[in-house]
C-alpha cells in the first residue's frame, strides 16, 4: 500500500478503492510494521480499553498534585444544567473529555492521543458517538485508525505539539483527527472527512499554548472539553455537506506557518497568555513555592 | 511513520516530556547501571527544575531508576516503592550547561558497587537523548536494543565487536564511538534492529579490554 503524504492522497486512495480512510491506513500500518490486520486491532484495542479505563477513573473524586485538577467531569455531568443547552451526546463528550484529561493531570494511566495534553478529545468524540449510536467495537477500532492516519499526516506536514505550534498544533490536530473519524463512523464519504478536518483546524487556528504553572490543566483539561466539542461540530457541519472553503492541506500548512509566527512565550513555555497573567503567577507561586 | 506513535503511547500522566520521558531517563540509567540501584542522586535542570512538581518529574525518574515502564501506574507511589527496595535517593536543582530544556543528570549506585553518572535528556514524546555517561559525551535514543560496550581504548576491538553481531545475524542499525581522551575508558553504542541475545552479551562480556557490557530494551 502506497504512502500517504497529505489528507488529498488519503481521500483519493480511498475513493481508488472505494474503502474508508480507516482501512488505507491500516493496510499502511500492516506493511509499515510488518503485522496482521489481527494483531493491529489486538494491540490498537490494548489502547481502546487504557482510553475506557481513563474516563471511568476520570470520572471519581481525585487530586492532581498541583491541587488545580480533579472533580471537574463528575461535577458537570450531575449539574441539573448540563445537557440543558448541549445534546445528550455533546454531554457525554465532554464529560468523558474532562475526565481523561483530568485523570492525565492526576497521572493517571492515559493514551497520548496524539499528545498527553489532549488525550481526551478522541476517546470523547469516539466514545460519545459509538455508545449513542450503538456501534460495534471493531468500527471505534477503525476510527482510531482512521484518527492515527490524520494526525500522521498533520505531524508530517505542520505539528501536532503544543511546543511546536502552540494549542492549534495539539489540541487542534487532535480535534482534526476526530472530527474526521466521526464522520467516517457516521457514514460519511472521505472527501466529508477532509472538510471536517479542514473545519476543526480552522475553528482553532491561531490558539497559543499557555499553560498555567507550565502543567497540563489551566486552562488544557477545558480545552479538551471545548475540542470535543469543536470536532463535533467539523463533523455536523461537514456531514450535513458544508465544505471548507479553504482546502485542508493548505489548513494545515496554514496552521503550521501560524505557528512558526507564534512567539516562544506563547508555546508551552509559561512565560505569556493566560500563563502571564496576575493569577496564573499566584498559582505558580504556590505549586512551586517561588 | 508508526501509528502507535500517534495514538499513543499508553503512559502515566501529566506530560510526555515531563512524565513518560522523565521515567525514561531513570529507567535508561538503571540499566547502564547494569545492577540493582541502591542510591540515587538526581539533578534537575531547565523546565524539570521549573515544574517538576506538578508533573511528577521527580517521582516518574524514581520509578523509572526502580525500572518501572512509563505506563506503570506505580511511578504515582515511586518514593514509597523506593523505600521498599531500599533505594536511596537525593534531589537537587542545578543549571546543566548545554543541555536541552529537560534534562536531569542521574548518579547511581548499585548493590554490588557499580556507579554510573549519567546526563539525559527528555526531547519530546516520551523520548529520551543520553548525553553523557560518566566524562564522555554521548548520543544515543535506547529506542532501539541498544548495546553499550564500556572498553579500554585498544585497537581491534570494535572489529570484534561488530564480528560478534554479524556471526549471531544482527543487523546494526546505527553505531558510535565515544571516548574522552586517547588510551582512556571508550564507550560504544550499538543499536541494532534484531535483539541481543544473552549469548553474544556474555561472549562480549568475556572479551579481552571489555570492561562491561550493557543491553538496554525498549518498552
Amino acid at each position: 500500500m502506497k504512502e500517504f503524504n497529505s489528507i488529498r492522497e488519503l481521500v483519493t486512495q480511498a475513493e481508488a478503492h472505494h474503502c474508508p480512510i480507516s482501512r488505507i491506513v491500516i493496510d499502511n500500518q500492516m506493511n509499515y510494521l510488518k503485522k496482521t490486520e489481527d494483531e493491529l486491532h489486538l494491540q490498537m484495542d490494548e489502547h481502546l480499553q487504557v482510553m475506557w479505563e481513563a474516563y471511568q477513573n476520570g470520572y471519581q473524586e481525585m487530586k492532581s498534585p498541583s491541587g488545580l485538577s480533579g472533580g471537574m467531569a463528575k461535577k458537570y455531568h450531575q449539574s441539573t444544567v448540563s445537557g440543558k443547552l448541549l445534546s445528550p451526546l455533546t454531554k457525554e463528550a465532554i464529560t468523558i473529555a474532562l475526565s481523561i484529561s483530568e485523570y492525565n493531570a492526576c497521572m493517571g494511566r492515559i493514551v497520548a492521543a496524539p499528545t498527553a495534553g489532549s488525550c481526551g478529545i478522541l476517546p470523547a468524540v469516539l466514545f460519545s458517538v459509538s455508545n449513542t449510536f450503538q456501534l460495534e467495537r471493531k468500527k471505534t477500532l477503525d476510527a482510531l485508525f482512521h484518527s492515527a492516519g490524520v494526525c500522521m499526516v498533520i505531524a508530517k506536514n505542520a505539528s501536532i505539539s503544543g511546543a511546536e505550534g502552540g494549542c492549534q498544533a495539539e489540541c487542534g490536530s487532535a480535534a482534526a483527527a476526530a472530527a474526521s473519524a466521526a464522520v467516517e463512523l457516521m457514514g460519511g464519504t472521505p472527501e466529508m472527512s477532509a472538510h471536517a478536518c479542514a473545519l476543526a483546524l480552522k475553528f482553532v487556528m491561531g490558539l497559543v499554548c499557555d499553560p498555567v504553572a507550565g502543567l497540563v490543566e489551566v486552562p488544557c483539561v477545558k480545552r479538551n472539553a471545548s475540542g470535543a466539542v469543536n470536532a463535533l461540530t467539523a463533523a455536523e457541519l461537514a456531514l450535513s455537506g458544508i465544505e471548507s472553503a479553504i482546502p485542508v492541506d493548505e489548513v494545515i500548512e496554514a496552521m503550521k506557518n501560524v505557528g512558526t509566527m507564534m512567539p516562544c512565550a506563547l508555546k508551552e513555555t509559561a512565560q505569556g497568555g493566560l500563563a502571564a497573567t496576575k493569577t496564573a503567577r499566584k498559582i505558580s507561586e504556590r505549586v512551586h513555592g517561588r | 511513520m508508526n501509528i502507535f506513535d500517534m495514538i499513543g503511547p499508553i503512559m502515566v500522566g501529566s506530560s510526555s516530556s515531563h512524565t513518560a520521558g522523565a521515567a525514561r531517563a531513570g529507567y535508561v540509567a538503571r540499566m547502564l547501571l547494569g545492577e540493582e540501584p541502591v542510591k540515587a542522586v538526581v539533578t534537575l535542570s531547565g523546565s524539570f527544575a521549573q515544574t517538576y512538581q506538578g508533573h511528577g518529574t521527580d517521582r516518574a525518574i524514581i520509578g523509572g531508576i526502580l525500572g518501572f515502564s512509563p505506563s506503570d501506574l506505580r511511578i504515582r507511589n515511586s518514593f514509597e516503592e523506593a523505600k521498599r527496595n531500599h533505594l536511596s535517593y537525593t534531589f537537587q536543582m542545578e543549571e546543566l550547561e548545554n543541555t536541552a530544556p529537560n534534562t536531569a543528570k542521574i548518579e547511581l549506585q548499585g548493590v554490588n558497587g557499580a556507579v554510573i553518572s549519567t546526563i539525559i535528556s527528555s526531547v519530546g514524546g516520551g523520548v529520551v537523548q543520553v548525553v553523557r555517561i560518566n566524562d564522555a559525551d554521548v548520543k544515543f535514543s535506547a529506542e532501539y536494543p541498544t548495546t553499550v560496550v564500556f572498553n579500554d581504548d585498544k585497537p581491534g576491538i570494535v572489529a570484534k565487536v561488530s564480528e560478534y553481531f554479524a556471526s549471531h545475524h544482527i543487523n546494526i542499525a546505527f553505531m558510535r564511538l565515544f571516548r574522552r581522551e586517547e588510551g582512556q575508558e571508550a564507550i560504544m553504542v550499538i543499536e541494532s534492529d534484531q535483539k541481543v541475545g544473552k549469548e553474544i552479551l556474555e561472549s562480549l562480556r568475556q572479551s579481552e579490554h571489555i570492561n562491561k557490557v550493557i543491553a538496554i530494551e525498549p518498552f
